[in-house]
């Protein structure tokens, strides 16, 4: 029969053999202090992280109206239905977050709402990919199919995310000096048009503008073969900007006071600025930006936890009461959920559940790309 | 132990949690820095673990981070000069002041108690097109459309001043207030004017406070990314705007260290060059 050694019989062996003479003091204080090191930092705070795992999870998000409509409609009704806090942090962009969890140990940040499959891709990548048990998420039976598809072809038909919305990257221009006809007319070539020298605006994100630059240049944005002629749009485009947005606060904030005429603008955060009266036009030119957003769970998180987060997140109700707060439309699929009255009228929103109207980016090509135009990108931004 | 080997070993216990904190929290991390400068990015966006001389090359080769750099330190430079000549004017003032010194010190140590991301923001609130100053000239007919006076280098060292000001400042008036202002009167009574009396005896014996300000302005100035993120145009970037672009948009944490490091050489080298000549002593009276 075996006896387990706890720490209490160890330390009375261990005083047992000081007392006996067979231990120095040295020897007995340096095996005592050695023992309470590795009982400190082992029992009492592994207990404690566990203890965080199951009443705290960690969620990032892109902040503004979108933290706002998630926090009110999504994390305060689930803390009070589960006890479960959700800490939520904010990003302003998916390269920030992910720099942010290369440095991060792993369990720190738990689920990031994330976008584009190109993201998902590049978490797989780094290994920062978990496995869901779907079980545990019924109302993923409520999603699109198409959104589920593409994360599922990256992670060999497992999902480490579950698809909460959608949107499109358009053309927002400001009515009082842009009309409807102007811009349908000219589409994306409007961002290099000489008349609105110093007017103009455009996301610091290399991808938006190599797509929006393979657009005004005539071209695949899943597959520009002209790339000189792209990076020559781009370069236009910067000389007549007056300034590369880096937040969507920074989007409204330009357009809302006039500083530039026109930019392109997250569908969600145009419709925002509509709401509070600004006349502001959105479009989406042929082949514009269409992207979907995800919840992912990062490795290391608890489970359990946040998978109970986001079927909770994923329900109907509060799906849509945060896509209606957002003014992004949610994942789930029109044609098993009725979503109400304002989803319908939201941009980029499919009433048919296929997507079929919208391009999303080919994860393949711009992150087999990435190294290299996002280091170029940074070079012809300031000026080369 | 004899009492001269105990009060040999007393400063070094009383230094040992200071010294800890800095080996830990500078040095320690900066050692990681310097290690992270010999690794390479994957494609995938992970680390490569290896002794690689590849970013030293790329960094200390490519023209794009040499003009960036010099870029960096002519605004820096700007910055520095624009300091002095607003802060010396206010320093003096404020050190010549009877009564109300300690208010003074007050309303420039009033900014440090706002956040300088909201500080250097408020530029937006107040140049923009529907801001504050386009709104005063608009009402006053001086013009008739908005100017566009945000976004370019200039409101750029706007910010920068804005932030480094009461660093410059303080510097000086530290080293004005440690003057005998008798020697003035001396200077005076021996026939010289006002104006002589402070340029022969005032202005030499401030120089360390206003060499310690600039130092400071200069340091501080050059590696910054914030304001010229808020404040800049498409292409008015710093050199900490590299760093941070290599390390958060590009994921490249070993060019990013690189840079990092060259950064930190060439303003290590400015602040050897200062002790050497000026010595510390007057910078941490500055800065206490």
């Amino acid at each position: 029969m075996t006896r387990k050694l706890d720490n209490t019989t160890r330390y009375e062996r261990l005083r047992e053999r000081y007392m006996n003479g067979d231990l120095d003091r040295r020897n007995f204080l340096g095996l005592l202090g050695a023992a309470g090191l590795a009982y400190g930092v082992q029992t009492p705070f592994a207990r404690y992280a566990n203890a965080q795992g199951v009443k705290q999870v960690r969620f990032d998000g892109w902040g503004g109206v979108v933290s706002e409509a998630l926090r009110e409609n999504a994390f305060d009704p689930f803390t009070k239905e589960t006890g479960i806090e959700v800490v939520d942090g904010t990003f302003g962009g998916g390269d920030e977050y992910i720099s942010r969890v290369k440095a991060a140990q792993p369990g720190e940040y738990n689920v990031a709402h994330l976008s584009g499959v190109f993201d998902y891709a590049r978490y797989n990548d780094l290994g920062l990919t978990t496995e869901l048990n779907e079980d545990n998420i019924p109302n993923l039976q409520y999603v699109i199919p198409k959104l589920t598809e593409a994360f599922r072809k990256i992670t060999n038909g497992t999902l480490s995310c579950v698809p909460y919305d959608y949107g499109t990257t358009g053309i927002a221009y400001n009515r009082k000096h842009i009309s409807d006809e102007e811009m349908k007319e000219k589409g994306a070539k409007i961002l290099i048009d000489e008349k609105y020298k110093g007017k103009i605006a455009g996301w610091s994100d290399w991808r938006t503008r190599i797509w929006f630059a393979s657009l005004q240049t005539g071209q695949d944005p899943n597959n520009a073969e002209d790339m000189d002629a792209v990076w020559d749009a781009i370069r236009k485009h910067r000389d007549l900007a007056l300034k590369y947005w880096t937040s969507g606060a920074e989007l409204m904030s330009l357009l809302a006071e006039e500083e530039i005429y026109v930019t392109e603008g997250w569908s969600g955060r145009i419709y925002a600025l509509q709401e509070q009266g600004h006349d502001i036009g959105y479009m989406d030119p042929p082949n514009g930006y269409g992207w979907q957003e995800c919840m992912f769970v990062l490795k290391g998180s608890p489970m359990e936890a946040c998978e109970e987060l986001l079927n909770f997140m994923l329900a109907p109700e509060t799906s849509i009461a945060v896509a209606e707060g957002q003014n992004y439309p949610p994942a789930l699929d029109p044609q098993k959920v009725d979503l109400g009255d304002k989803i319908p009228t939201l941009p980029a929103f499919d009433p048919s559940g296929t997507l079929d109207g919208l391009t999303f980016a080919d994860p393949k090509y711009w992150n087999g790309h990435e190294q290299e135009w996002s280091k170029e990108f940074g070079r012809v931004q300031k000026g080369y | 132990m004899s009492v001269e080997a105990r009060e040999a070993r007393q400063p070094w216990i009383l230094l040992s949690p200071a010294l800890t904190a800095v080996g830990l929290l500078l040095f320690v991390p900066l050692l990681f820095i310097v290690v992270y400068s010999f690794w390479l990015r994957t494609a995938s966006g992970a680390d490569q673990v290896g002794f690689y001389l590849d970013n030293w090359n790329e960094a200390l080769t490519d023209a794009f981070y040499r003009d960036i750099l010099l870029n960096t330190l002519k605004i820096a430079v700007i910055t520095t000069i624009v300091c002095a000549l607003m802060g010396y004017p206010s320093a003096y003032f404020i050190a010549r002041s009877k009564g109300n010194k300690p208010l003074l010190l007050l309303l420039l140590m009033l900014p440090f108690w706002i956040s300088y991301i909201i500080r250097t923001m408020s530029w937006i609130n107040i140049l923009g097109v529907s801001g504050a100053l386009n709104t005063l000239l608009l009402w006053l007919g001086i013009i008739d459309e908005p100017i566009q006076m945000l976004y370019n280098e200039t409101t750029v060292i706007l910010g920068l001043v804005h932030y480094l000001l009461p660093f410059m400042v303080l510097n000086v008036f530290v080293s004005l207030d440690g003057i005998d202002t008798t020697l003035e009167d001396a200077a005076n009574s021996l026939g010289a004017t006002r104006w002589q009396a402070f340029t022969q005896v005032t202005l030499p014996l401030s120089l360390p406070g206003l060499a310690a300000g600039s130092l400071l302005c200069f340091v501080l100035g050059a590696g910054t990314y914030i304001t010229p993120l808020v404040l800049g145009g498409p292409t008015d970037a710093m050199f900490a705007n590299l760093v941070f672009e290599a390390i958060i948009t590009q994921l490249n944490w070993p060019l990013g260290s690189a840079l990092s490091l060259m950064l930190l050489v060439v303003l290590g080298l400015l602040v050897m060059i200062y002790n050497r000549y000026l010595g510390m002593a007057q910078l941490m009276k500055g800065l206490g």
